[in-house]
């Protein structure tokens, strides 16, 4: 019962979490942006959340058994919390002298629109979790 | 938790920005300096950013690697009443460049604007998180 709520929740999670790695890798670009050298990095956030997808029904949640007749730990979703997507460069359009790929404008861009579906997911976790107590409740 | 270190990573570009910030101002500050403490005349400095590691391996953070003297030849001006002046009259004034340090000045005042806009998305989705099933 408790593990249906658990899958319901899953994917949500799952795409926060390569979100915020995502955030996290933009907001390196544009503090980077006038670092000599330094390549602006960015994940693909579909293979990404195929990666993660597929990353987190291997694992289990392990516990400590003290005798032989305990239950295993389930697998859990959701607990993997490794890096999911491997970071690519970004392609250069307008190079610069000193080896720096940061273009500004695409990293602003690309970091509202990442904050923006964060924020989306976040929405969709809290309609959930209303149609839930919505059920539960039974009213 | 991906997120928090955002802080990290801007926080160390808007200390890095300020410190170049620093050096600009020092420069401008002593554009007209014809000597100092060891006696030649003040030379510009410039800083050099690099990335640095952070807690997540692919995401890395800045900090000033060092501050180097701009190696531009110092201005040479004539003026004969100038107590530096040598036997022909000349001064040897600063290598500082105004128009540059100006530039300069603006582009760290920009990127450090820029930081300062991703910690706050940042600080605004992570208290978005913080509100997940509050009615």
């Amino acid at each position: 019962m408790l593990n249906k709520l658990d899958d319901a929740l899953s994917f949500h999670q799952t795409a926060l979490r390569v979100r915020g790695q995502r955030q996290e890798l933009i907001a390196a670009n544009i503090a980077n942006a006038d670092t000599p050298n330094y390549k602006a990095r960015d994940i693909d956030f579909k293979s990404a959340m195929q990666a993660a997808a597929a990353d987190i029904s291997k694992e289990t949640f392990n516990t400590a058994k003290t005798s032989a007749r305990h239950l295993d730990g389930m697998p859990s979703k959701g607990m993997s919390n490794g890096a999911s997507g491997e970071p690519l460069f970004r392609p250069v359009i307008q190079g610069s002298v000193d080896g720096n790929t940061v273009d500004m404008d695409v990293e602003r861009n690309q970091f509202v629109d990442n904050g923006i579906r964060y924020e989306a997911s976040l929405t969709m976790i809290n309609a959930q979790l209303k149609k839930m107590l919505a059920a539960i409740q039974g009213q | 938790m991906s997120l928090f270190n955002v802080f990290n990573i801007s926080g160390s570009a808007m200390s890095a920005q300020s410190q170049r910030l620093n050096t600009v101002a020092s420069n401008l500050a002593n554009a007209d300096s014809a000597t100092s403490a060891n006696g030649t005349p003040y030379k510009a400095k410039q800083v050099v950013f690099s990335a640095i590691p952070t807690k997540s391996p692919d995401a890395s953070g800045v900090k000033v690697q060092k501050v180097i003297e701009d190696s531009a030849p110092p201005k040479v001006v004539y003026d004969p009443k100038h107590p530096l002046a040598d036997e022909k009259g000349y001064v040897t004034m600063p290598n500082v460049n105004v128009t540059e340090e100006m530039v300069n000045m603006i582009s760290a005042s920009r990127s450090y604007q820029n930081n300062v806009e991703t910690m706050n998305a940042a600080k605004t989705m992570l208290l978005k998180t913080l509100t997940i099933g509050q009615q």
